[in-house]
C-alpha cells in the first residue's frame, strides 16, 4: 500500500513536469545556438491560453499543442528578428515580451477562464505500463508527457551525434568559426530559436491540457522564470535539464504532500518555495568553491566540477556579421 | 533630398505609435470590440473630470520613483528586476513602523517614509550581494525575491496582522490617522508624495549628469573589468546604487501604503514595478525623458479600467498598448541602426 | 593550383588597406608576403580565402576567374587559411573541430573521422588527441589541428597569417618542415609574416607590402638590408642604450607562487631596481601574465612575498597598489583597459579629482592638454572605441598618472605600426630615466632583447632566473622559450 502511494506519487512528479521538460529543453536549445529567449514566463502564459482556447474551438486537443507551438515560435521569431537582424538587446526585448504575452493572455483569454474543455486522453502504453514499478511511474499518461521523453532523447541525440547538433554547438560557441566552416550562422541562429520557441509553446500547451487543465487568468505564472534557471542549473546539458525539471517538479509535489503535516507553517511559505529553491540552485552552481574543487580535491574534483557545474555557450548573445 | 530624409525619420519615430495603434486595433476587434470606442473610453477614463486626472498624478508617483531608481541600477549596466519586490519590502517595513511604533503624530509620517527607504534598501542590497559576491544574475535574483516578498505580504496579511474582521483579501486594517498622508481637496492626491517624486528625478538626473558616483557607475556599467583597473571598488559601487534604486523603490511601496491604500494589500506593488522598466527602456536611460513617458503611461493605467466597466473588456489592454509600444520603439530603432548602416556603406 | 591576383582594392572607412594589389603564385612553392603591421598583408591573404569581398580586382585560379563569397566557397576551390589566432572552437574536442563542417550526412562518424585524422597526424608528426578538448592545446598545436583540418578538405593552397606568434622553437621547426614537405607534394604556400628571418629561412619567393600596395618582389637568396628598404622605405638603425643608473630596489619578489585552475607558478624571486626595464618572455600562457598580474595587486599570492618600495604589499587589496604607484597597462585595450561608449574627457574626469560634483571645464582641459601631449588623434569627445589601435594606447598611456614606481605593460606594442611603436617606446623610455621601473611581456623577441635590461624566461609555469639581455640574442631567447637551454 505504501509503495503503491510512493508509486502514484512519483507518476505525478512526472506528469506535473513534463511543461517544466519541454520549456526547459526548448530554452537550451535557444541558448545553446547563441539567443537568450528571456520572454519564456509570457510566451509560456500566452501559449498555454491559445492552446486551451483553440482545442476548446475546435474540438480537438492537437489544434490547441499546435496553435500553442505556432505562437511560442513566433515569439521566437520576434526575439530572433530583433536580436540578430535589429541588434537590439535580448533581455530587452525579451522582458517586454513577458509583460506583453502576460497581458495578451489575460485580454484574449477572458471568455475562456474557467470554462470545462477538452484535455488529453488518458493512455497507458501497453505492455510498458506492466513494468513493475517504472511502468506506472512513466507509461502511465498522456500522450504529450511521452512526447517530453522522445524531446529529451532527441534533443540529447542531436546534440551529440548528428552534424547538424555539431554546427549548432559550433554557431553557439564561436559564430566565426562556425562561418568559417560554411555554416550560414544567422539562419542557424532562427531556425533553431524558433524550434526552441516552439518547444516552450508545448510547454504552455502541456499546462493548459494536461497538468494545470484549463485557462485562467495568469494560470501558469512564475514557470517560466523556474524554466530559465533550470537551464542554467543543469549547465546547457538536455538530459541534466531535464534532471533539473523533475527535481523541481518533485520538490514542488512534496511541498503539497507536506503542507497538510505541517498547519503551523502557512501556506504562503509553500508558494514562494520553488522561488528560494532557485535562487539557492543559482547559488550553488555559481559558488566559487566549484572552481576550485580539483584543486582541494585531486581525485574526484574534475568529475565533482564537471556535475555541477556547466559553462554557457561563449557566443550567448554575441551577434555575428560576415565581412 | 534633404526633407526626404527628414521626413522618413519622421515617419520612423512616428512608426511605434501608429504600428502600436494597429496591432491594438486588431487585437480588439478579435475581441469583437470597436477600437475606437475602446481608446476614447480610456482617454476619457484618464482625464473626465479633475479629481481623475489628480488619480493620473498618483499613478505617476510610484512610477517616477521607480523610474528614478531604475536610472541608477541600470547606469551601472544592472538590470533590476527586484524593484516590486523592493517596493513591497518598503510597504512592509512601513506597516511595521505604523503598526509596532506609538508615536505620536508629527513623528509617524516621516519615519514610515525613512523605513519604507531602509526596507526597500535591505531588499535591493539583498540581490545586489547575489550578483556580487554570490554571482547570481540580477535577473533571477530580483525576481525570486520579488515572489519571496509576494509571500511574505500574505503571510502577513493572513498571520500576525490578520485584520479584526478576518476579512484577508483587502489587506489588513486600515492605519490609524496619524500613519495618512494629507489629500489635496477631494480628490486622492497627496502633496508630499508628488514633491518627493519629483525631487527623486531632479536628483537622479544632476546625480548621473554631473556627479563623481553618476560617472563610476557609468563606467562600471560600460565596462567592469576596465572600472575595477581604473581602482574604482565595482562590488561597493553596485551595491550602493541597488541600495540606492531600492530606497527609491521602498519610498514608493510606503507611499501607497500612507497615502492610497492606508494599509497593506496583498499585491500593494501593482505592477509599478515592471512597468517602470518599460518606461526606463523606452527612455533610454535618460532621466529628461522619464516623466514626460511616465504621464503617457499613468493615463493609459489610469483609464484603462474603464474598459471594464463599460465594454465588458479586460483592463489587461493597458498593458498590451504600453508593451507593444516599447516592443515597436526598440523594433523601429534597429530597423533605423540598419537603414543607417546601409546608407553608410553605400555613400562610403 | 596557380593563382592570379590582379589589381586588388579593399577600403575600410578613410582606410585603403590594399591598394592595387597584383600577385602571382606558382604552384607548389613558398610564397612570402611581407609587410609591417598595418601593410595590408592580412586583408590580402583574407580576401584571397573569402573572409572578405574586395571592393575591385580579380582573383584567377589556374587563368580562370573565380570569386568567394564565403570562405567556404574558398576552401571548395581549394584555398584555405590559418589564422593568426586559430579560428577553432575551444569549447569542442579536437575531433569535433575536425569533424565540423567536413561532412554533410545527418549522424556523424567519428570512428572513421578519428583514422583519417590520426593518419594525417601521424603523416606530418603532430600528437594530437582526439579527445581533449581544444581549450587545453597549446598555440602551436591548435595550428596543426587547422593544418590537418584544412588537408582533409582537400586544400591546394593554404595561407598562412603570422603562423609563428605564440608557438614553441621545436613547433617551429616541425611547421617549417611540414609546410616544405606540402610546397614538395605540390600545395602552394602563402606564408604571410613581418620576421625578415623566418621569410629568409622558408620562402623561395617573397613579395613585400607596404601600405597596402607592392612594395616590390624578390626571388631567394634574399638580402636583409634590400627587404628592410622595401618594407619600410627606409634603413634603421638601432639606437644605442643610453646609460642608466638604476635606482634603489623598488620591487621585489620572494618565493612567490600564484595559482589558478589552470596553471601553477611557484618559486618566483625577482628584484628589480628603480629605472630597470625587465622583459618578460615566454609563450602566451606560460606564467608571465600571472606575475604581471600579481605585482599589479590583480591577483592574490597563493605563497611568497611581494614588496613595493619597502611595503609589504602580500595580499593587499588593489587599491594600496595604486597608492604606491603602481600602474597596469592591459593588452585588452578595449576590454580590460577603456571605457568603450565613454568620451575621453570622461576618462579624465574619472581618473582626476575627487571632489563629488565634476567639475567639467577643468576635465576638458585636462583631456585637452594630454591628446595634445600624448599626440592622440581624437578630441576630448571623442568615444574612445573611434580610436584606432595606436592612439588608444597612446591615450592610455596619457591617462597614467605622471608619478609611478612601477609600470606594467602587457604587450604594449601589439598590433600598432611601427612609428607607433617607436613613439610608444620613446615615452616608456622616458618615463624610466624618471625612476620608473618597468615589467612588459611581448611576443616580438627583437622587442625584448632590444630594451629591456633583463629578461625572465617563463616555460609552462617555471620562471627562469633573470638573464642580462646584452647577451642574449633573439635566437637564443627563443630555444629558451621553447624550455630549451643554449
Amino acid at each position: 500500500m505504501a509503495e503503491s502511494l510512493v508509486v502514484q506519487t512519483l507518476a505525478s512528479v512526472v506528469a506535473a513536469s513534463s511543461p517544466l521538460v519541454f520549456a526547459g529543453i526548448g530554452e537550451t536549445i535557444s541558448e545553446k545556438v547563441g539567443v537568450t529567449n528571456l520572454s519564456l514566463d509570457g510566451s509560456i502564459m500566452l501559449a498555454a491560453m491559445t492552446g486551451f482556447a483553440l482545442a476548446s474551438l475546435s474540438g480537438s486537443v492537437w489544434v490547441g499543442i499546435v496553435g500553442a507551438m505556432v505562437v511560442g515560435a513566433l515569439i521566437a521569431l520576434i526575439i530572433a528578428v530583433s536580436n540578430i537582424s535589429l541588434r537590439q538587446d535580448q533581455v530587452a526585448v525579451g522582458f517586454v515580451l513577458t509583460l506583453l504575452c502576460a497581458d495578451l493572455s489575460s485580454f484574449i483569454g477572458k471568455p475562456f477562464v474557467r470554462i470545462p474543455g477538452p484535455s488529453m486522453a488518458h493512455m497507458p502504453i501497453p505492455g510498458l505500463v506492466q513494468i513493475p514499478i517504472l511502468g506506472p511511474i512513466f507509461f502511465n499518461h498522456d500522450m504529450l508527457v511521452y512526447l517530453s521523453y522522445v524531446a529529451i532523447a532527441l534533443t540529447s541525440i542531436l546534440f551529440k551525434h548528428t552534424q547538424p547538433g555539431l554546427k549548432l554547438r559550433a554557431v553557439g560557441e564561436r559564430p566565426e568559426a562556425a562561418f568559417a566552416r560554411g555554416i550560414n550562422v544567422n539562419r542557424c541562429r532562427y531556425l533553431y530559436t524558433m524550434l526552441g520557441g516552439a518547444l516552450v509553446g508545448l510547454a504552455g500547451a502541456t499546462y493548459s491540457l494536461s497538468v494545470k487543465l484549463g485557462w485562467s487568468y495568469r494560470h501558469t505564472a512564475g514557470f517560466g522564470w523556474i524554466a530559465l534557471a533550470i537551464v542554467i542549473f543543469g549547465g546547457w546539458n538536455p538530459l541534466r535539464v531535464a534532471f533539473g525539471a523533475y527535481l523541481f517538479g518533485a520538490l514542488g509535489s512534496l511541498a503539497s504532500i507536506l503542507q497538510p503535516s505541517f498547519p503551523n507553517v502557512p501556506t504562503q511559505v509553500f508558494q514562494a518555495a520553488p522561488f528560494a529553491l532557485m535562487i539557492l540552485t543559482l547559488l550553488l552552481v555559481n559558488a566559487e568553491f566549484i572552481e576550485r574543487l580539483p584543486l582541494y580535491m585531486p581525485k574526484f574534483g574534475n568529475a565533482l566540477q564537471r556535475i555541477l557545474q556547466g559553462k554557457p555557450p561563449a557566443g550567448l548573445g554575441k551577434r555575428f556579421e560576415s565581412d | 533630398m534633404k526633407l526626404r530624409e527628414r521626413l522618413s525619420a519622421c515617419a520612423l519615430s512616428a512608426a511605434p505609435f501608429v504600428l502600436t495603434f494597429v496591432f491594438c486595433s486588431l487585437i480588439l476587434l478579435l475581441a469583437g470590440a470597436n477600437p475606437f470606442a475602446a481608446f476614447s473610453q480610456i482617454i476619457s477614463g484618464a482625464f473626465e473630470n479633475y479629481r481623475k486626472i489628480a488619480d493620473v498624478i498618483v499613478a505617476m508617483v510610484p512610477l517616477l520613483l521607480c523610474a528614478s531608481g531604475m536610472l541608477i541600477t541600470f547606469a551601472a549596466g544592472l538590470w533590476n528586476i527586484g524593484v516590486e519586490g523592493q517596493m513591497i519590502a518598503g510597504a512592509i517595513a512601513t506597516t511595521a513602523v505604523v503598526r509596532l511604533l506609538p508615536l505620536p503624530a508629527g513623528w509617524m509620517l516621516p519615519l514610515t517614509v525613512l523605513a519604507g527607504m531602509l526596507g526597500g534598501a535591505v531588499w535591493g542590497l539583498l540581490a545586489g550581494l547575489m550578483r556580487t559576491y554570490g554571482k547570481v544574475n540580477e535577473i533571477f535574483g530580483g525576481l525570486g525575491l520579488n515572489y519571496i516578498a509576494t509571500a511574505l505580504t500574505n503571510y502577513l496579511i493572513f498571520g500576525p496582522w490578520k485584520p479584526a474582521d478576518g476579512a484577508t483579501m483587502s489587506g489588513t486594517d486600515p492605519f490609524p490617522a496619524n500613519a495618512w498622508m494629507p489629500v489635496i481637496g477631494d480628490t486622492r492626491a497627496s502633496l508630499p508624495p508628488i514633491i518627493m517624486a519629483v525631487l527623486a528625478v531632479l536628483c537622479v538626473y544632476l546625480l548621473l549628469r554631473n556627479t563623481r558616483w553618476g560617472l563610476r557607475l557609468k563606467a562600471i556599467g560600460m565596462n567592469r573589468l576596465a572600472a575595477e583597473r581604473m581602482g574604482i571598488n565595482t562590488k561597493a559601487n553596485m551595491l550602493l546604487a541597488f541600495a540606492a534604486c531600492g530606497a527609491l523603490a521602498g519610498l514608493a511601496g510606503s507611499l501607497q501604503a500612507t497615502a492610497v491604500y492606508y494599509r497593506l494589500i496583498p499585491s500593494i506593488s501593482g505592477g509599478y514595478g515592471y512597468l517602470a522598466q518599460l518606461i526606463v527602456l523606452l527612455s533610454l536611460l535618460r532621466a529628461e525623458w522619464v516623466p514626460f513617458i511616465v504621464f503617457f503611461f499613468a493615463v493609459i493605467h489610469v483609464g484603462s479600467p474603464r474598459l471594464e466597466l463599460r465594454l465588458q473588456l479586460d483592463s489587461s489592454l493597458g498593458g498590451i498598448l504600453q508593451g507593444t509600444i516599447v516592443l515597436f520603439f526598440l523594433l523601429m530603432r534597429g530597423i533605423r541602426e540598419v537603414v543607417k548602416r546601409r546608407q553608410e556603406r553605400i555613400n562610403g | 593550383m596557380h593563382i592570379e591576383l590582379q589589381n586588388i582594392h579593399k577600403s575600410f572607412g578613410t582606410v585603403h588597406a590594399n591598394a592595387g594589389i597584383s600577385l602571382e603564385i606558382r604552384e607548389g612553392t613558398i610564397q612570402g608576403l611581407l609587410g609591417e603591421n598595418g601593410a595590408g598583408k592580412t586583408t590580402l591573404a583574407k580576401i584571397l580565402s573569402g573572409y572578405q569581398r574586395m571592393d575591385s580586382g580579380n582573383i584567377l585560379i589556374d587563368h580562370k576567374p573565380v570569386s568567394f563569397g564565403s570562405p567556404a566557397e574558398a576552401i571548395r576551390a581549394g584555398i584555405g587559411m590559418l589564422h593568426q589566432d586559430a579560428l577553432d572552437i575551444p569549447a569542442l574536442d579536437v575531433l569535433d573541430n575536425f569533424m565540423l563542417g567536413s561532412d554533410t550526412s545527418l549522424f556523424l562518424s567519428p570512428r572513421q573521422a578519428k583514422l583519417k585524422l590520426l593518419d594525417l597526424c601521424q603523416r606530418f608528426g603532430f600528437a594530437l588527441d582526439p579527445n581533449t578538448s581544444v581549450n587545453k592545446l597549446t598555440v602551436g598545436e591548435r595550428q596543426q589541428l587547422e593544418i590537418v583540418r584544412l588537408l582533409a578538405l582537400g586544400v591546394r593552397v593554404m595561407i598562412l597569417d603570422e603562423p609563428t606568434t605564440g608557438i614553441s622553437s621545436p613547433q617551429k621547426v616541425l611547421l617549417f618542415r611540414t609546410l616544405h614537405r606540402l610546397a614538395s607534394e605540390g600545395i602552394s604556400i602563402i606564408f604571410v609574416s613581418h620576421k625578415l628571418d623566418e621569410i629568409e629561412q622558408l620562402c623561395s619567393e617573397v613579395t613585400v607590402l607596404r601600405q597596402g600596395t607592392v612594395a616590390g618582389s624578390v626571388q631567394s637568396p634574399f638580402s636583409t638590408s634590400e627587404l628592410v628598404m622595401l618594407m619600410f622605405g627606409q634603413q634603421f638603425s638601432v639606437s644605442p642604450r643610453p646609460g642608466i643608473t638604476l635606482g634603489e630596489p623598488l620591487l621585489e619578489l620572494d618565493d612567490a607562487a600564484v595559482s589558478s585552475y589552470r596553471l601553477n607558478v611557484a618559486h618566483m624571486n625577482l628584484s628589480v631596481r628603480a629605472g630597470e626595464v625587465i622583459g618578460l618572455a615566454g609563450l602566451e600562457g606560460s606564467g608571465q601574465q600571472m606575475l604581471m598580474r600579481a605585482c599589479a595587486g590583480i591577483t592574490p599570492l597563493a605563497h611568497g612575498k611581494i614588496s613595493i618600495h619597502n611595503h609589504d604589499l602580500t595580499n593587499r587589496p588593489y587599491q594600496e597598489f595604486l597608492q604606491l604607484g603602481v600602474s597596469f597597462v592591459p593588452a585588452a585595450r578595449l576590454e580590460e583597459g577603456l571605457l568603450p561608449g565613454m568620451t575621453l574627457k570622461e576618462h579624465f574626469a574619472l581618473l582626476n579629482g575627487s571632489e563629488f560634483v565634476i567639475n567639467w571645464r577643468q576635465a576638458e582641459e585636462i583631456a585637452q592638454r594630454q591628446i595634445s601631449e600624448y599626440n592622440v588623434v581624437g578630441t576630448p569627445d571623442t568615444l574612445v572605441q573611434s580610436l584606432s589601435g595606436g592612439n588608444q594606447q597612446r591615450a592610455l598611456l596619457a591617462m597614467l598618472r605622471p608619478e609611478l614606481r612601477l609600470l606594467i605593460l602587457e604587450h604594449p606594442t601589439r598590433g600598432l605600426d611601427i612609428g607607433s611603436s617607436r613613439w610608444i617606446w620613446e615615452h616608456l623610455l622616458k618615463r624610466r630615466e624618471q625612476g620608473t621601473a618597468i615589467l612588459f611581456t611581448s611576443t616580438d623577441l627583437d622587442e625584448l632583447v632590444e630594451y629591456s635590461d633583463r629578461i625572465v624566461v617563463f616555460s609552462s609555469g617555471i620562471m627562469s632566473a633573470p638573464v642580462d639581455a646584452r647577451q642574449v640574442s633573439s635566437e637564443s631567447l627563443g630555444y629558451m622559450i621553447g624550455g630549451k637551454s643554449t
